[in-house]
């Protein structure tokens, strides 16, 4: 039990919640890019101990949030082909697609399980030589690597009834949208702490520079969250904008060589990608190159690829841009719960509007801006 | 949010929905159904309930409590199938489960066990060995409960027709304390108190399943509870308080968080708890941190929730440290009027947040 090193943080926290406060005169809008972090968040209750005048802005990194309604269909017409194995990462399982989820599926009957690594995936592979198997690959840089040498290592094999369903991103062109973006007033990024060990810290150096707004690197621990709004709010303060690592204990500032030389190695950028509310966004997803097509499960097998517009009530896009709060969607809470998902959003406990109803329908700060919206 | 709460309208919103009549609305039965959380709530008030109700069901208690004849004790009964894979893990095996898990059912009602059934359900293939493993042990877990298998069934199914061995237990025991404990009988100023760290059994089970390729050292906590609540009712009957314990659950599946959940909807309080007096082994923290899962929604199945009144909670829990199986009985919280039917927790951060009902099987996130 470690009663005693929470008493501690605690009051570590209160005393750094305390210079925050003392430091801020202005209101900040802060945005946490990483779906991680707002998981924190929530889970700690930060927000409570953060004074009025800063907000939490939840940004776009929850990658179940940001995967368009089209490719979860697509999924899902992969998983129905017959003699299909289609794993997948657990949280992706009750994403709705137009007319149903993954799970669903399984309950139709689809051979749909959940794996915690790609690997895992291609463990069955093995161990089914007559079954296709398909990997549902999601996720950022911190995912994207696991998937890029799951594939170099099918390839070392002869693996060859395995397949990749390629759905990654790259944080950096979203980021560059919501800095666009002009509805988005924002003072400050905690950047993304498992993306940077991957792609390191220099990558982010475009957002002072061309934008003129500090960004830190953090960890996933709630001091960490505290410390990185810290950092932001002493730059604003002393007039800086730079990027800083408060993660250097995971982060290097180069990022980690071996897995970028995978990432490049197997994947390609796309032209285009669609992101859940986002719409298109230039050079932000990835896809096998054509060295690796005998592992590309879209190349395999045909899948529909229509583009499906979200539902009419869903306020998903709004809510990864941060301009919306999840209790300002009509159906937050209501209609849409994470039994009954109607957006992404609500889906993994990273999204926003999940945190807020599992974790926050009570919380100081939605109770006040809320008392704010009717004022 | 504690001593004065005035509801938002946005809060107002999100609870009614919340605590719309459970419909099942799924065309397939898929595992989120048995998974103890809020789509099992669907499945048993919105179709069972539905069509067998009457009012002992009604109460929707782990165990029904009734009297042949007013002249006779109250009797406790019971069922409840097990089905778990891997049917061996560390700590403990699906027969002493199946034991166990009924006893406890009983005891959570004041009850002492009596005579218990077995059902077993068994794939065509399943070694006899292995048949023989499991019965050894749940002779066992019935002698160290004093309880005994009185009657059974068994049937033969075709290969891949069911999942190797299945069992179900039922139990009858009889209630000599005029105790009356029910999930509606909580009320504000009341203490929660837990028997011994959480989330053992669901994290053993987890990790030996195999797929996570992690070594730790967790085991089950299978283990019959009945002597600690004749304990805990001997200690309320020397106090002279025989009402303080107003209701006790064993959080199996769905957790300690479904089970307080359960207990804030049918009592109509706000039931709040303290993340840093919650007792977890350090190996189930850090399997769950790997796993993306909540210790306080992991199962259980050797530990026991009771709300107990405010006075009495220290004695109680001094009382069950005695006893091998509450050796780390703690208080974890306390019982609030409002805001009803909810479940809070303020964080070992000092922050609060709401703890809901699992929705459906604990999903672990992507990263
Ligand atoms: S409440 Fe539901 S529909 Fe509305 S924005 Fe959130 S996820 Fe989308």
């Amino acid at each position: 039990m470690k009663f005693i090193d929470e008493y501690r943080q605690s009051d570590l926290a209160r005393t750094l919640a305390g210079k925050i406060a003392e430091m801020t005169s202005r209101p900040l809008k802060l945005m946490e890019v990483c779906g991680g972090h707002t998981h924190t968040i929530f889970k700690y209750g930060i927000e409570d101990l953060l004074p009025p005048n800063i907000e939490m802005i939840h940004g776009p990194g929850c990658p179940v949030c940001v995967i368009p309604m089209g490719r979860t269909d697509d999924a899902i017409t992969l998983a129905r082909e017959p003699g299909v194995i289609f794993t997948t990462y657990g949280d992706a399982m009750r994403v709705p697609g137009s007319k149903m989820s993954l799970l669903d599926a399984k309950a139709a009957g689809a051979d749909v399980r959940m794996v915690y690594s790609p690997l895992d995936a291609l463990k069955i592979a093995k161990k089914t030589p007559d079954r296709h198997v398909i990997f549902f690959a999601l996720g950022f840089e911190t995912t994207s690597p696991s998937t890029a040498m799951t594939v170099l290592q099918a390839a070392k094999e002869g693996v060859e009834n395995f397949g990749v369903f390629c759905n990654h991103i790259t944080i950096l062109p979203a980021l560059k949208a919501m800095l666009d973006s002009p509805d988005l007033q924002l003072d400050g990024f905690v950047g993304p702490g498992h993306v940077s060990t991957i792609i390191g810290t220099r990558p982010y150096e475009f957002v002072p520079r061309e934008y003129g707004k500090p960004l830190v690197v953090s960890g996933f621990e709630p001091l960490d969250i505290l410390q990185s709004v810290y950092m932001i709010v002493k730059q604003v303060v002393e007039g800086r904008a730079e990027v800083e690592n408060q993660y250097g204990r995971v982060v290097p500032r180069d990022g980690n060589q071996r897995a970028l030389e995978a990432l490049f190695e197997v994947f390609e950028p796309r032209d285009f990608f669609e992101w859940r509310g986002l719409g298109s966004i230039a050079h932000s997803g990835m896809k096998l190159r054509p060295k690796y097509a005998a592992y590309d499960a879209e190349l395999k097998f045909s899948v529909p690829g229509l583009r499906v517009a979200d539902p009419k009530a869903c306020q998903c896009g709004e809510i990864l841009k941060g301009v919306k709060k999840p209790w300002e969607c009509k159906v937050f809470g209501t209609a849409c719960t994470p039994e009954t998902p109607i957006g992404s959003c609500m889906v993994s406990s990273e999204g926003a509007c999940a945190a807020y109803y599992n974790f926050g329908r009570l919380s100081k700060v939605a109770e006040r801006s809320a008392a704010n919206a009717r004022a | 949010m504690t001593e004065q709460f005035t509801p938002s309208p946005l809060f107002t919103r999100v609870e009614r929905a919340r605590r719309r009549k459970p419909r099942v609305r799924d065309e397939f039965i898929t595992l989120a159904h048995g998974s103890g959380g809020k789509a099992m709530r669907e499945l048993v008030e919105g179709l069972f309930l539905e069509y067998l109700r009457n009012p002992l069901l009604e109460k929707l208690e782990d165990q029904a409590v009734f009297q042949v004849n007013s002249s006779l004790p109250r009797l406790a009964f019971t069922t409840d199938s097990y089905v778990v894979t891997p049917i061996f893990f560390p700590g403990g095996d699906i027969g002493e489960l199946a034991v166990n898990g009924t006893i406890n059912d009983l005891a959570m009602s004041g009850a002492r066990p009596l005579y218990l059934s077995a059902g077993f359900i068994l794939e065509e293939g399943f070694p006899v060995e292995d048949l023989k493993r499991i019965l050894v042990s749940m002779r066992d877990a019935a002698h160290e409960a004093g309880v005994e298998i009185v009657t059974g069934d068994t049937k033969v199914v075709q290969k891949g027709s069911a999942d190797k061995i299945f069992i179900n237990t039922s139990g009858i025991g009889v209630i000599e304390h005029s105790v009356s404990l029910s999930a509606s009988a909580a009320r504000a100023g009341d203490k929660v108190i837990v028997s011994g760290t959480i989330g053992d059994h669901g994290t053993t089970i987890l990790i030996a399943r195999g797929d996570l390729e992690l070594e730790t050292d967790i085991g089950s906590d299978t283990a019959p509870l009945h002597l600690l609540v004749a304990d805990m009712l001997s200690e309320t009957a020397r106090l002279g308080a025989p009402d303080a314990i107003r209701c006790m659950r064993d959080p199996t599946r769905g957790g300690v968080a479904t089970t307080l959940n359960e207990i804030a909807l049918s009592s109509e309080v706000c039931i709040q708890i303290h993340e840093d007096r919650i007792p977890v082994r350090e190996e189930v923290k850090g399997a769950c941190e790997i796993l993306g899962l909540d210790p306080l929604y992991v199962a259980n199945e050797g530990k026991l929730i009771a709300l107990v009144s405010g006075e009495v909670a220290e004695a109680i829990v001094g009382r069950m440290r005695q006893n091998p199986y509450g050796h780390d009985a703690c208080i974890i919280g306390e019982v609030k009027p409002e805001p009803q039917g909810i479940v809070t927790m303020v964080t070992g951060f000092g922050g609060s947040r709401i703890v809901d009902m699992l929705v459906g099987e604990q999903l672990p996130r992507i990263c």
